[in-house]
């Protein structure tokens, strides 16, 4: 049972109120102009010193993007978004690598540290020489600044072991076949209006390839982080697993606190080969805006991976609790015989912000399963929808899906909504549902501050079990820190 | 240790406690018995603060403190605990984690340091010990698929674990085998001493052979009706609450 017992001292220990990743790190940096074009594009693409082919991959989703419109079904609302007044690229100035931490920037130490990186990490995401020869530690961090990633750690570990775990930057020209086989082979260039628009700009994110049989050896993970005023950003990761090979990673994600709105629109492609298992965790930290809502992230994501295998299987595990606005499905297309999809999900809402999230499981191959929970956490004026799909095709005789979703609801002015469809085109198919809505139980309120908790430890408790069954599903280091964001994103929800 | 002077609550438009006058002094244990319906849940509620009761008139005080004045945690921090006629049940939330939770609670509110996972699982357990229950109680969730019984023995637990000073206890005999029933009273005699107090609500007298009151007292229609010592529970088992009430009447 993951940090069940550490909860509530973690949840006591966030004595800071408000959204405490909100700092500003002035970090020298190259920015490209505002807007969008060709230029831009062209811009970014020599910056990473691409080859040609990932420029004209670029275009055509650009030429594409041009055709589309905003999607406008979601249940959010937001001013309409000027995709000129954006920078899409931003990175920090580089300068030769530092020989000890006295040489690294400190402003980028100071955010490190902010983010709650331990220090060892910290010298090695920083770039530090032979800082990661020393013993090994459980996670291996790509770190993302704006539009590319700063620094990688256990390159070479990993390498040894077969697997390769690098900026995307970095596999475009390293292993540009694996590349050009895999990237926009799950999510297309032309998806949708955002990943079209990801395809077009994106900048850096991670890349993973783990060989057939095997297991990767740590947990992977990578930290995005958004510091420029004025940038969005566009960051896209592929995780492919080959036959029999296994991977656990996971992404975080913060924001200094601004009144403008910054967008984020990322792409997450997984592939996954026969009896190979990815399992995908998020545990997503945009500043989600003032208690007005004033500012915050547009975090609109484009998430899906291919069971291509027999007896693959995808999960994904998402702990959303920042954000002014959500607008994500992380989605399993099933083809594989007897593939497995999982979607677990928490997304905590408060104030204004405002979450559409839910998924898309795609039954193909004969005998593939998918479990979807989803606990909905909505407080103070915001709203917080469930939209899921089970798409069951001729093919998939046997297919079975489990969903389960449950809202609850704290204060009076807050609004929770499940949307979910179901298409079976075959009769063998097992579909089931089950919903819950619920506020906050008065009893088991008063039960517990009868027991001493003050009422604010009360919510969190009673929160923190009613998401029990997703948090169980986060890596062990990370259920903590979820915990912890559940308690600090609730603050001021009662009393 | 509680005084308990003209109180009336009601809910809603609704009075249902309408006067009641009550000291339990330090060291001493208090049955209340009466019909359903009479009110003893609404003044353990009361006493323990939930908001839903509106407390119309009268005081409590509880060792020098105004308790109607006080949140439901203070008054916990202060020593009051309440066994619930119908515990409520927390999914998801460990029960270990719970008691422990609670526990630091009410010992931060103290001053004193809090208790790691470790010391509090030596302690819970050597309470289980004593209170012959199975450790595997720890392990579930608050209440969620306990038998009835085995919610009232959760209950006397937490008590034991919580060590109040005062404590109500709301038919928490009720629905309970014989053995447990040893249990529940053992139970409260060993907080029996001079700085522990109780009000145990039942409706049976074979709780009380176990643990014996100071005094007896009859609640029927918001009001003590009459209070006396452990003869009286003995009465009321031969006789019923029907020729008390209509002399009342
Ligand atoms: N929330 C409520 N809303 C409306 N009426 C209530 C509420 N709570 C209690 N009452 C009423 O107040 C009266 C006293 O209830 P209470 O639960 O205190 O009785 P009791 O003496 O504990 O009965 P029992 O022996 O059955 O447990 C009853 O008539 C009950 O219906
Ligand atoms: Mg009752």
């Amino acid at each position: 049972m993951p940090a069940d017992n550490e909860t509530l001292d973690t949840v006591r220990s966030v004595t800071q109120s408000g959204y405490k990743w909100g700092f500003e790190t002035d970090i020298e940096m190259d920015v490209a102009p505002k807007g969008l074009s060709p230029d831009t594009i062209r811009l970014i693409s020599e910056r990473k010193e691409e080859p040609s082919w990932m420029l004209d991959w670029r275009l055509k989703a650009y030429a594409a993007w041009l055709q589309m419109e905003e999607p406008n079904w979601a249940r959010v609302d937001h001013p309409r978004i000027d995709y000129q007044d954006i920078h899409y690229y931003a990175a920090p100035k580089k300068k030769a690598g530092p020989k000890s931490l006295d040489e690294v920037d400190p402003e980028l130490l100071k955010m490190y540290e902010k983010l709650g990186i331990p220090l060892k990490e910290r010298a090695i995401l920083a770039g530090v020489e032979g800082a990661d020869q020393e013993q090994p530690r459980q996670i291996a961090v790509d770190a993302v600044f704006d539009s590319v990633s700063v620094a990688t750690t256990f390159q070479e570990t990993l390498l040894k072991a077969g697997v390769i775990f690098c900026p995307i930057s970095e596999a475009l020209r390293k292993y540009p076949d694996l590349m050009r086989q895999y990237i926009g082979s799950v999510v297309p260039v032309g998806d949708n209006f955002f990943a079209a628009l990801n395809s077009a700009v994106f900048t850096d994110g991670s890349f993973v390839f783990i060989p057939k049989g095997v297991r990767c050896p740590m947990e992977l993970s990578t930290y995005f982080r958004i510091n420029t005023r004025g940038t969005g950003q566009f960051e896209r990761t592929l995780i492919i697993a080959e036959a029999g090979a296994h991977v656990s990673y996971l992404e975080g994600c913060t924001a200094p606190q601004r009144d403008e709105n910054q967008l984020h629109a990322a792409v997450v492609e997984l592939v996954a080969m026969d009896d190979a298992t990815i399992k995908y965790s998020t545990v997503q930290n945009w500043y989600p805006g003032d208690a007005n809502g004033l500012g915050g992230i547009y975090n609109f994501v484009t998430k899906r991976g291919a069971c291509l295998g027999d007896r693959s299987k995808i999960s994904w595990t998402q702990v959303e609790t920042g954000s002014a606005i959500t607008w994500k499905y992380p989605s399993c297309v099933l083809h594989g015989v007897d593939s497995v999809g999982e979607f677990y999900s928490v997304a905590v809402t408060n104030n204004h912000q405002q979450a559409d999230t839910g998924t898309k499981m795609i039954h193909i191959g004969k005998g593939s399963r998918s479990t979807i929970i989803s606990k909905g956490i909505s407080a103070g004026h915001s709203n917080n929808t469930y939209r899921g799909l089970v798409k069951v095709l001729p093919s998939a005789s046997g297919a079975r899906n489990f969903t389960q979703c449950d809202s609850l609801l704290i204060g009076e002015d807050c609004g929770a909504h499940t949307v979910p469809y179901i298409e079976s085109r075959n009769r063998s198919a097992k579909i089931e549902h089950e919903a819950t809505t619920s506020k906050i139980n008065e009893d088991q309120l008063f039960y517990c501050r009868q027991r001493g908790l003050n009422e604010e430890d009360a919510v969190n408790l009673i929160v923190n079990g009613f998401c029990k069954e997703v948090l169980k599903e986060l890596p062990m280091e990370f259920a903590v820190e979820a915990q912890k964001l559940l308690a600090v994103s609730l603050e001021g929800s009662v009393g | 240790m509680l005084d308990i002077v003209g109180l009336t609550a009601s809910i809603g438009d609704k009075a249902i406690l309408n006067g009641i006058d009550l000291s339990v002094p330090a060291g001493e244990i208090h049955a209340i018995m009466g019909p359903n319906g009479s009110g003893k849940s609404t003044l353990g509620y009361v006493l323990a603060g939930r908001e839903d009761y509106t407390v119309t008139g009268g005081s409590v005080r509880f060792e020098n403190q105004d308790m109607l004045a006080m949140t439901p945690e203070a008054r916990a921090a202060a020593g009051l605990f309440l066994a619930f006629q119908a515990p409520i049940e927390l999914p998801g939330v460990n029960n270990a984690n719970f008691m422990r939770t609670a526990l630091n609670a009410i010992r931060r509110a103290h001053g004193e340091s809090e208790l790691d996972a470790v010391q509090f699982l030596k302690l819970a357990r050597a309470e289980m010990k004593r209170l012959s229950m199975d450790a595997e109680m720890l392990r579930r969730n608050v209440n969620v698929g306990f038998s009835g019984g085995e919610k009232k023995r959760n209950e006397v637990l937490q008590m034991a674990i919580l060590r109040p000073r005062f404590a109500v206890l709301d038919e928490t005999d009720s629905g309970l085998d014989i053995d447990a029933l040893k249990i529940v009273a053992d139970g409260v005699n060993s907080l029996r001493g001079p700085g522990f107090s109780a009000l145990v609500i039942t409706h049976h007298q074979r709780l009380l052979d176990h643990l014996v009151p100071n005094r007896v007292h009859v609640l029927a229609g918001g009001r003590i009706l009459r209070s006396g010592g452990p003869e009286l529970a003995k009465e009321l088992e031969k006789n019923g609450y029907g020729a008390m009430l209509a002399e009342a009447a």
